[in-house]
C-alpha cells in the first residue's frame, strides 16, 4: 500500500460520483456507498500505516539503528547516514512539463501522511456513521453523503500530495467542500452567510499560501517538490530573508485555515453546518489542515522564523494569543457547539505554537489526539441536540440534567472533556505536556507559561460547559432519551481513543511509538529530538488542570450559596468584560464596520466620483464626437460615395439584365444556333490568327 | 491512303448535322441530326486512327458510340415526354423558360 497510496484519496472520490450520480436510487440513499467507500479507505490506511511501522522497524534493525539513535541526541547524521534511515516513499507522474519547469503529481507517504491518513479516514468513517442517523429525513441526504466523501478525498489528497501546487488544490478542494457543508441548510439566510463567511475568511489566508507556494518555489530552484523545498530551507539556500518571507506567507494560510488569531472568526459561525460536519471539520478535515501545512513544509517555519534560536517569533505568538483569546471566548458561550468551536481555536492555537517553539512532534501529536476528543465531543453534543433538547445548542435554555436520560452520551462526553483538558492519562494530557515541555526546554519560557493559562481556562470552561449540559435541573421542554446506535457507537469509539491515543508516546513509561513512527527523518531540522519528559511541568500542568476544574466546579454548582450569582449585573468590570467577550472583542464589528464598510463607503464614494466625473466625461465627450462624426460620415460617405455606388451597381445590372432578356429565349434551337454560332466564330478567329 | 476524301465526307455529314439540329421543328429528327454529327466526328476519329496507325482514335470512337447510345435514349425520353405534354412533337412550342 505504501507505492499504491493513490488509491486512498481515489476511493472517496469514486464514492462521491457514485452517490451523486446513483445515491438517489439507493435503498438508503447513498449512504451506503459512502460508509462501505470510507470503510474500504480506513482499512488500506490501516494496511499503509502497517507496512509503514514495519519499514521503520526494518529500517532501525538493519544498521539504521545506531544513526537513528544518534539522530535521537540530535546529532546531524550525514548523507550516508540518511540512506540507512527510513525515506518517505513518493511516487509522481509527470502532469505536464512547461519549458524545463516539471509538473508532477504523486504520492508521499512517511510517518506523517500515514498518522494522517489514519486519523482522516476513521474520524470521517465515524462520522458517516453517526449522520446515518443524525442527518436521517434530512431533504438533501444523498447530497450531504456526496459532499462528505468529497471532503475526505479532498483531504486525503491533501495529506498525501507530494508537492505544494497539490497540496493547494487539496487545500481549496478543503475548502470548498467545508463551503457546501457549513451551508448545507441554506434555507436560512444565517447558515448561507456562516458558509460565505467560512469560505471568504479562508479565501483571506489562502492568498497567503499562494504566494508562499510561489515564494518557496523560487526560494527551492524552481522546485515544488516538499522534500526539495525542505532540505533547500534547511540548508538556507538562497539566503534567510526568501525563506522568512515565504514562512510568513505560509503561515498567513494556516492563520486562515486554522482560525487563528486575527481570521478566527468564521470557525463559530461555521457552526450553522450540521454537526457531523462541524465534528469532521474541526477535527480531521478542514482546520487541521493548516496545522498539517505547517508541520510538512516545517524546514522553511525553522529557518524562516529562525526557531532554532529559542526567544520569540511570529507563528509561536500567533499560537499563544489564539490559544488565550480562544479559551477566554468559550467562557461566555451559551451555544454548547460555540464553546467548543472556540475550544478548538485554542488548541489549534497550541498546534501553531508547538510548531512555532520547534515542538514538532508534540504538535503533530495534540493534533492526533485532540482529532479523536475533539470530534467525540462535536458528536456528543450532536446526540444531546438529537436526543436531548430537540435540535437546540443552547445550554442554558434546553439543557441541564442530562447525564441521567442519556448516560452514555453523558460517560463519553466526560472522556472528552477530561482529556480536553489535560488530565492524566487521557490523551489531551500527553499531547499537551510534550508542547509545553519542548517550548520549555528550547527556550521559550514566555509560551510555556501561556500553555499553562490556557491549560487552566480550558479545563475551567469545560466544566462550565458540562455542568451547564448534564448537571442540574433539565430546562427543555421535551423528553430527553438516549440517543440510538449508529450516534452512541461512533462516541464509544471516539472515547476509547480518548483514553489510548496519549499512550501511543509516553514518555516515561517507555513508549515512544509516536516518535519513532511519525517523526521524519529525511530533510527536517534533526536539532528538536530528544526532548524529555518533563515531570515536574506535567505535575505542575494537571494540578493547574486539576485545580481550574475545582474552582469552576464550586463557581459553577454552588454559586447560590457564595453570592456570586448574577456577578456580571453587580460589578461593573465584570460586566464590562463579559460584554467585550460576548462581541467577540469586536474583531467581526472591525472587519465589516470598519474594514468592510471602509472599503464600500468612502472608497466605494470616491471610485463613484471618479467614475461620473472623469470617466463618464471622457466617455461622454468621446461620445459626442463620435456622433458628429456619424452624423458627417452617414451624410456624405455613407449616402453620397457607398450607397450610390451600390445602387448605381445594381441599377447597371438590372439595365444590362434587361439588355440581355431577349437572349434567353428558352426557345432550343436559337440556343443551338448560338452555340454553333459561337464556335464558327472561334474557328474563324483560330484560323484567322492561329 | 488518301485521308482528304474521308474528311470532306466527315464535313459534310457534319453540317447535314447542324442543318437539321438548326433548321428542323421536329424533335426526333433533331435527335437524328445529332447523330448525324456524332458519327461525322466518328468518321474523323476512324480517319485520323488509320492514317496515323494508332489505336486510340478507335478507342475514342467506340466510346462516342456508347455515349451517343445512352444520349438517344434520355434524348428519346424527352421527346416522348414533351410529345405527351404538349401533343406535338414540335421543338417551337417548348418555350416556358423564356426569361
Amino acid at each position: 500500500m505504501l507505492d499504491y497510496a493513490w488509491i486512498i484519496p481515489a476511493i472517496p472520490v469514486l464514492s462521491f460520483f457514485l452517490i451523486l450520480f446513483f445515491g438517489k436510487k439507493m435503498p438508503k440513499g447513498g449512504s451506503e456507498i459512502g460508509i462501505t467507500a470510507l470503510g474500504a479507505t480506513f482499512v488500506l490506511a490501516c494496511i499503509t500505516a502497517v507496512q509503514w511501522f514495519q519499514r521503520v522497524e526494518n529500517a532501525t534493525g538493519k544498521g539504521g539503528g545506531a544513526a537513528l539513535k544518534a539522530f535521537g541526541r540530535g546529532i546531524l547524521p550525514t548523507v550516508s547516514e540518511h540512506e540507512a534511515i527510513v525515506r518517505p516513499v513518493i511516487h509522481t507522474i509527470t502532469w505536464w512539463r512547461n519549458a524545463g519547469t516539471l509538473f508532477t503529481v504523486g504520492t508521499r507517504i512517511d510517518g506523517l501522511a500515514v498518522m494522517m491518513l489514519f486519523v482522516v479516514t476513521l474520524i470521517s468513517l465515524l462520522v458517516h456513521i453517526y449522520s446515518t442517523a443524525y442527518m436521517h429525513d434530512d431533504v438533501r441526504y444523498t447530497y450531504f453523503y456526496a459532499a462528505l466523501s468529497l471532503f475526505t478525498a479532498s483531504m486525503l489528497t491533501l495529506v498525501v500530495a507530494s508537492n505544494t501546487l497539490q497540496l493547494l488544490c487539496g487545500w481549496e478542494l478543503v475548502g470548498l467542500c467545508s463551503f457546501m457543508l457549513i451551508g448545507h441548510w441554506w434555507e436560512e439566510k444565517d447558515n448561507t452567510n456562516a458558509a460565505l463567511k467560512a469560505f471568504l475568511t479562508t479565501r483571506t489566508g489562502d492568498v497567503g499560501l499562494m504566494i508562499g507556494v510561489i515564494v518557496t518555489f523560487f526560494a527551492a530552484g524552481q522546485n515544488f517538490d516538499i522534500g526539495v523545498i525542505n532540505s533547500r530551507a534547511l540548508a538556507g539556500t538562497g539566503g534567510h530573508t526568501i525563506w522568512l518571507v515565504g514562512a510568513v506567507c505560509l503561515l498567513i494560510g494556516i492563520i486562515g485555515k486554522s482560525g487563528q488569531f486575527p481570521l478566527h472568526t468564521w470557525l463559530p459561525d461555521a457552526m450553522a453546518g450540521p454537526t457531523p460536519v462541524s465534528a469532521l471539520i474541526h477535527a480531521a478535515t478542514m482546520v487541521v489542515a493548516g496545522v498539517y501545512l505547517g508541520a510538512r513544509l516545517y524546514g522553511v517555519f525553522w529557518q524562516g522564523f529562525s526557531i532554532h534560536a529559542g526567544g520569540i517569533n511570529l507563528m509561536a505568538v500567533v499560537g499563544g494569543i489564539t490559544i488565550l483569546i480562544g479559551a477566554a471566548l468559550a467562557f461566555v458561550q451559551t451555544d454548547i457547539k460555540k464553546v467548543l468551536a472556540y475550544s478548538t481555536i485554542s488548541q489549534l492555537g497550541y498546534m501553531v505554537m508547538g510548531l512555532g517553539v520547534g515542538a514538532w512532534t508534540g504538535a503533530v501529536f495534540h493534533l492526533f489526539t485532540h482529532a479523536f476528543f475533539k470530534a467525540l465531543l462535536f458528536l456528543g453534543a450532536g446526540s444531546i441536540a438529537h436526543s436531548g433538547s430537540h435540535h437546540s445548542f443552547e445550554m442554558k435554555k434546553d439543557m441541564g440534567g442530562l447525564r441521567k436520560p442519556m448516560p452514555i452520551t453523558f460517560a463519553t462526553f466526560m472522556v472528552g472533556s477530561l482529556a480536553l483538558a489535560g488530565i492524566f492519562p487521557l490523551a489531551g494530557f500527553w499531547s499537551k505536556d510534550e508542547i509545553l515541555a519542548t517550548a520549555g526546554q528550547n527556550g521559550f519560557e514566555i509560551f510555556v507559561v501561556v500553555g499553562l493559562l490556557g491549560a487552566l481556562m480550558t479545563a475551567a470552561y469545560m466544566t462550565r460547559c458540562v455542568y451547564l449540559t448534564f448537571f442540574g435541573e433539565y430546562r427543555g421542554h421535551h423528553h430527553p432519551h438516549e440517543s440510538p446506535k449508529a450516534i452512541t457507537g461512533p462516541l464509544v469509539v471516539l472515547a476509547g481513543f480518548s483514553i489510548v491515543a496519549g499512550l501511543a508516546n509516553a514518555d516515561p513509561f517507555g513508549i515512544d511509538k509516536f516518535k519513532q513512527y511519525i517523526e521524519p527523518r529525511v530533510a527536517f531540522p534533526t536539532d528538536i529530538f530528544g526532548v524529555h519528559f518533563d515531570t515536574k511541568l506535567a505535575l505542575l500542568s494537571v494540578a493547574v488542570a486539576g485545580i481550574a476544574i475545582v474552582v469552576a466546579a464550586i463557581f459553577w454548582f454552588e454559586r447560590k450559596q457564595f453570592g456570586v450569582k448574577g456577578l456580571t449585573e453587580r460589578s461593573g468590570a465584570a460586566k464590562a468584560g463579559h460584554t467585550f467577550l460576548v462581541n467577540k472583542y469586536y474583531l467581526d464589528h472591525l472587519y465589516t464596520d470598519v474594514i468592510v464598510a471602509g472599503i464600500k463607503g468612502p472608497i466605494a464614494r470616491a471610485a463613484y466620483w471618479v467614475n461620473m466625473k472623469v470617466i463618464d466625461g471622457a466617455v461622454k465627450g468621446v461620445g459626442r464626437g463620435a456622433t458628429g462624426l456619424g452624423r458627417v460620415v452617414y451624410r456624405y460617405v455613407d449616402q453620397g460615395a457607398v450607397d450610390g455606388a451600390v445602387n448605381g451597381l445594381a441599377r447597371g445590372a438590372d439595365e444590362a439584365g434587361g439588355l440581355l432578356r431577349p437572349l434567353q429565349s428558352g426557345r432550343l434551337q436559337q440556343y443551338a444556333l448560338l452555340l454553333f454560332g459561337a464556335v464558327g466564330l472561334i474557328a474563324l478567329v483560330i484560323a484567322i490568327f492561329g | 491512303m488518301i485521308l482528304n476524301q474521308f474528311l470532306i465526307l466527315a464535313a459534310v455529314l457534319f453540317c447535314i448535322g447542324v442543318y437539321g439540329v438548326l433548321a428542323r421543328r421536329n424533335g426526333v429528327l433533331v435527335l437524328m441530326s445529332v447523330e448525324l454529327m456524332l458519327n461525322a466526328v466518328n468518321i474523323n476519329l476512324i480517319a485520323f486512327s488509320a492514317y496515323l496507325r494508332q489505336s486510340a482514335g478507335n478507342v475514342f470512337a467506340l466510346f462516342v458510340i456508347t455515349i451517343a447510345a445512352a444520349e438517344v435514349g434520355v434524348g428519346l425520353a424527352i421527346v416522348l415526354l414533351i410529345y405527351r405534354n404538349l401533343r406535338s412533337p414540335d421543338l417551337d412550342r417548348v418555350e416556358q423558360l423564356k426569361g
